[in-house]
């Protein structure tokens, strides 16, 4: 299987790479919904960290716990903890992010039925020195209930390890993503969606190999392909777990050249200080200086200067919020943000995602609309 | 209306809560205050109906509630024109009612009082939700005024000693913030005065709520709605703690006259969540025509649940743990224990929950603590869909047929 395969196939099936991790390693594997979850510390404690991203199937059991107003993230989360769908996992994580993830954590510790169970609430705030204090705390405390779950003594060095191989993943996803935008045509229009799934399930080894393999066969290929000539887009939003997007965005004349998403450049962005005395305070400044999530707090518009510079730096031409529905905290930022990029002369577009993307041909035609209007 | 239903017979209403026009009173001088503040050489705070408020009092700073306000347009069904015309500006029809409604007041400036009076600092707890802290970015942001967050780490399972340590560092924080807006320092003497006035107002609100555990209750949910506005926004003043004494004396009263709110009370219902603020009347009369009564509210009680742990701790230590453990910054299973108890002390027969679009941090959740008030209390629950100013989410018909149907399997 060729690396591009291989991704494809973790991105098809992440639940059935997990069960085979899990059966043929033996080891445990802890979920996680939210890009603020550490895992440096859950690495270093022997564990697996693997990303839920929401079923993609119907919603059954799910609606016995959860309203109708509630994101498909959580929904479908729940939904395949309950069915079984994650059998593989010894338990999750649950960084405080927005409303919903905090209740979606009640829920699942009363009725999911994994052994463990954590709640990382880290602050909200992230500008201040006392707010820095208390992410150190959480994270330490954190790696304290992991080691008593576990059995497995975390030591700095492990920690400092554990930094070393996510900063050579997060350097090689930048790469990625940085040739990518010099080169679109590269690229099948969800190579990188897939590579980002696998990323954030696989086995960091592992994953490593595959995307250094990867990229050293792109980069062989880069100097056949020259710039399509076709218009340059960017993804905002949270999370997009809808290849559709994608292909739609090929297919109406456009080529995506960067994100700022929690599953995209938001995940790589920022490295980690390496060999430090305080590995876990070198998590948390990760956390306090990288661009914010809209749930957290920090400068009031840093995320509007933030994505206009992401998108002048990378020649967009447009961008597309990518907005679940019932997300809160995207939802609130959208007017704001789309000021900015307003004031900046870039146009957007605003396309909400329910729990299935809206019709193709009705998101074609308006994919095709706003690309011939650039 | 099923046949063994009452129509609403206005010859056998109870006498009206006296306190009322008081309540009125007051309030309109504390709007006339606010929107003079500047003539008057004073500041105002926009702050969060959950923060701690006490220490813009001490520093003589006028506290304004948007969420208040929220309330206020509601009650005056300005809430779908508003919530539209937020929508127009880009704000998603998902989003809380009280924040869009608020926001679109802000440019638009024709609710219910003209517009609140503009904010020269912000203050932003969120240990109601995270909506606040979005919505008050967005007044940063439109006002250009500085902005203050109190952050009360959310309590799942424990208040643990790391989040006890952050949250008061954060308190004097505030005060440090308060210092520089205001110019001048912050007076503890007349601090811990504040809070005592604090506490004692927030005593008086739980003693007015505990009125209620009497059978027949002088009042229901409905009127602990109206009467809740000065603890949220006057908390720990004097004119807070005469208010809630008249009050407590009156119903105390009502109680020796035998004098009860739902006429021939039978049936003792808990709500849960906020009023549907612009159908309390509706309902109100929905529920006595059942002879049905609103003894207590998880909402209203959410204020009185403030009252501190004092324990040798001076007002501001005992704050941090307070305001970091109100009833909605907890988790499901600690909700649970506090319905349980109140379920028990208001000797409640069925609990109704307003399960309210707007507010998902109260909402969601809610279907796994019916379910464990059903198996373990055996108490019967209802969940209405509505939202709390947001008219266009409430379906009337629909609405009334479940209250009818729930009803009968109480008196069956
Ligand atoms: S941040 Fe948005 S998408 Fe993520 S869990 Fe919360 S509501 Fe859902
Ligand atoms: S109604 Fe709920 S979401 Fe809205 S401001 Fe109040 S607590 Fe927050």
């Amino acid at each position: 299987m060729t690396s591009a395969e291989r991704f494809r196939s973790i991105w098809r099936d992440p639940a059935g790479y997990g069960r085979s991790v899990k059966q043929e390693t033996g080891r445990s594997i802890l979920g996680f919904f939210c890009s603020y979850a550490p895992v440096e510390l859950i690495y270093a404690a022997g564990v697996l960290p693997f990303r839920l991203f929401g079923t993609r199937g119907e919603i059954s059991l799910a609606d016995t716990h959860l309203q109708s107003y509630c994101c498909s993230l959580v929904r479908g989360g729940l939904e395949d903890a309950l069915k079984g769908n994650l059998d593989f996992l010894d338990g999750a994580v649950f960084p405080h992010t927005c409303d919903s993830i905090q209740r979606l954590s009640d829920i699942w510790r009363l009725n999911a039925g994994f052994v463990h169970h954590f709640d990382a609430v880290l602050p909200v705030k992230l500008n201040t020195e006392s707010a820095r204090q208390y992410m150190i705390d959480v994270l330490s405390g954190f790696c304290r209930e992991l080691e008593t779950a576990f059995g497995k003594q975390i030591r700095d060095a492990d920690i400092n390890a554990a930094i070393c191989e996510y900063n050579q993943i997060r350097k090689q996803l930048k790469a990625l993503y940085a040739i990518r935008s010099q080169n679109p045509g590269l690229f099948e229009p969800s190579a990188v969606h897939w590579i980002m799934t696998a990323a954030m399930v696989m086995e960091p080894a592992a994953f490593l190999r595959e995307i250094t393999a990867f990229l050293d066969q792109i980069r062989s290929s880069a100097g056949a392909a020259a710039q399509t000539g076709r218009k340059r887009l960017m993804l905002a939003g949270g999370i997009c777990t809808h290849p559709d997007v994608y292909d739609l965005l090929a297919r109406a004349g456009a080529d995506l050249v960067w994100d700022d998403l929690c599953t995209g450049a938001r995940y790589f962005e920022g490295a980690i200080a390496e060999d430090t005395k305080d590995p876990v305070a070198a998590v948390a400044d990760r956390y306090l200086s990288r661009s914010v999530c809209p749930a957290k707090h920090a400068d009031i518009t840093a995320r509007g200067r933030h994505l206009v510079d992401a998108a002048r730096q990378q020649g967009a031409d447009g961008v597309i919020f990518l907005q679940l529905k019932f997300c809160d905290p995207h939802a609130f930022d959208y007017p704001y943000l789309k000021q900015f990029l307003d004031e900046a002369q870039i146009p957007s577009l605003l396309i909400e995602i329910e729990d299935q993307p809206p019709p193709g041909g009705q998101l074609l035609t308006r994919l095709e609309t706003f690309v011939d209007m650039l | 209306m099923a046949d063994n239903q009452k129509k609403h017979d206005p010859a056998k209403k109870a006498p009206k809560i006296q306190a009322v026009s008081r309540m009125k009173e007051i309030m309109t001088n504390y709007y006339i205050d606010a929107k003079t503040a500047r003539e008057q050489g004073k500041k105002v705070a926009w702050i969060t109906s959950g923060g701690p408020v006490e220490p813009l009092i001490a520093m003589d700073v006028i506290p304004v509630y948007p969420e208040n306000h929220g309330a206020m347009i509601g009650a005056s069904k300005m809430g779908a024109q508003l919530c539209e015309k937020a929508e127009e500006m880009g704000y998603s029809r998902d989003l809380c009612s009280y924040a869009r409604a608020d926001i679109a007041d802000s440019v638009q400036k024709t609710g219910p009082i003209g517009g609140l009076p503009e904010p020269d600092m912000l203050v932003c707890c969120n240990n109601i939700c995270g909506t606040v802290l979005k919505w008050y970015e967005t007044a940063a942001r439109y006002y250009k005024v500085p902005l203050f967050i109190l952050d009360t780490p959310f309590v799942h399972t424990e208040f643990s000693d790391s989040a006890r340590k952050y949250v008061l560092s954060q308190i004097y924080e505030y005060i440090a913030f308060l210092e520089t807006h205001c110019g001048t320092k912050m007076n503890y003497d007349r601090m811990e005065e504040v809070g005592r006035l604090s506490v004692e107002g927030t005593g008086l609100w739980q003693a007015v709520l505990d009125t209620c555990a009497h059978r027949p209750a002088p009042m229901t949910a409905f009127d602990a709605f109206f009467h809740l506005a000065l603890i949220v926004t006057l908390r720990g003043t004097r004119t807070a703690v005469d208010y809630y004494r008249q009050l407590l004396d009156e119903l105390n009263q009502r109680i020796a006259d035998g004098v009860s709110m739902v006429p021939d009370e039978k049936y003792r219902l808990l709500w849960d969540n906020l009023p549907v603020w612009y159908k309390t009347r509706w309902l109100s009369e929905k529920f006595a025509a059942h002879d049905a009564a609103l003894v207590a509210d998880t909402y209203t009680s959410a204020w009185s649940g403030m009252l501190p742990d004092m324990g040798g701790q001076t007002f501001l230590e005992a704050m941090a743990e307070t305001y970091t453990k109100v009833y909605i910054n907890i988790s499901i299973d600690r909700m649970f224990d506090i319905v349980a108890n109140m379920i028990e002390k208001y000797q409640v027969d069925g609990m109704v929950m307003h399960s309210n679009r707007s507010c998902k941090p109260y909402s969601l959740g809610q279907y796994d603590l019916r379910q464990m008030i059903m198996d373990r209390l055996g108490v019967p629950t209802l969940i209405i869909e509505a939202d709390m100013v947001d008219e266009r989410a409430f379906s009337e018909s629909q609405i009334d047929t479940r209250i009818d149907a729930f009803m009968e399997t109480l008196k069956s």
